[in-house]
């Protein structure tokens, strides 16, 4: 196609998209002025009836638990996807030498970021803790806290030490976690069924609102998804490094 | 609308721009991260804390992350075919 006719096929196509765009915006209601019933309702009634202080959290772990099951899947299933596509093929081996690795191939990390990473470990895995177990009462919950946990061990190959990064989360834990986060999941929605007779309806007490332990399911839930997510990213971040660092195709020596 | 509700309005327009104009991927990659950061503070002065967080993580690390490695890969192979070249030619 020639130049022309590319730039007449998108002229065409920006002012229809134009016109579209324009006619939506028109329709728009003010900003600020929120028109939906749905949330009307459960702004009313989720701390009265869940005992959660966060909304949001309540929403995606109690009132749309199915949905975030659908979510935590899908997460599950690109990941799964990573592994398969990442895995290591008939001629490419890893490096023999993984002293080397360790050492000298990530000699770019200096002293004051090695020193950075080791503020950075504890602290990171402290805040994503805090922030899954508090899901039900301040903002984050399972899915923002696990993606900081997972960069927990992600700081110590900041400070150039894959190897050891391999050591503190090896692959077969952080799989073992990924799955056990998926299945807690699920089984929390399945402890409805069983005890209540409706999937992901809360069967655990209430509490007290704003207590560590209270809301229900939402809290379990949430450490469910916390571990799910950190697994996940971790496993998806470590088959990524393993290719970038460790893995030689045929024509390496 | 507040001053600062617009001003991260704005700041988001400017850098997604700034990611579609950087050309070289390894810069385009860091303008992603200081784009999701900007993501974030508006996110924040519109009162979503919870997608606040998420995306703070996601797109300053998770996401920087895989596509750095992945650049280095493609590095070491570019590297990998060239040598083969020279020794065949």
């Amino acid at each position: 196609m020639s130049r022309t006719a590319r730039l007449l096929l998108f002229g065409v196509g920006a002012a229809g998209f134009g016109v579209v765009l324009l006619y939506g915006l028109a329709g728009l209601p003010a900003f600020g002025h929120y028109q939906g019933v749905y949330g009307r309702v459960l702004d009313g009634i989720g701390v009265t009836e869940r005992h959660a202080t966060d909304l949001v959290t309540a929403l995606n772990f109690d009132f749309r638990a199915f949905d975030t099951l659908g979510e935590e899947f899908i997460l599950f299933a690109s990941v799964l996807g990573v592994v398969l596509i990442l895995r290591q093929l008939r001629d490419e081996h890893e490096r023999p030498n993984q002293e080397e690795a360790d050492e000298h191939q990530l000699a770019g990390a200096s002293d004051a970021l090695r020193a950075l990473a080791l503020v950075l470990v504890p602290s990171l895995l402290a805040v994503g803790v805090y922030i899954v177990v508090h899901g039900q009462i301040t903002p984050g919950g399972g899915f923002q806290g696990g993606v900081i946990l997972a960069t927990g061990p992600l700081a110590v190959f900041l400070a150039g030490r894959y190897l050891r990064m391999r050591i503190i989360a090896p692959h077969t834990v952080v799989e073992i976690g990924d799955a056990v986060g998926a299945i807690g999941y699920g089984l929390v929605g399945l402890g409805g069924l069983v005890f209540v007779g409706i999937f992901f309806k809360n069967f655990l007490p209430l509490g007290i609102p704003g207590h560590l332990l209270s809301a229900g399911q939402i809290d379990v839930a949430s450490t469910a998804v916390g571990l799910e997510v950190s697994g996940a990213f971790l496993v998806a971040w470590s088959e990524f490094l393993d290719q970038a660092i460790l893995v030689r195709g045929p024509g390496d020596r | 609308m507040t001053v600062l509700q617009i001003a991260a309005l704005a700041a988001v327009a400017l850098l997604g721009g700034g990611v579609v104009a950087a050309t070289d991927p390894l810069r385009q990659t860091l303008v992603l991260g200081i784009y999701g950061l900007a993501l974030t503070m508006m996110f924040f002065v519109f009162q979503a804390p919870d997608v606040a967080l998420s995306e703070i993580v996601v797109s300053t690390v998770g996401l920087p992350v895989m596509i750095l490695l992945a650049l280095r890969k493609i590095r070491q192979y570019e590297k990998e075919r060239r040598n083969e070249h020279e020794e065949q030619g």
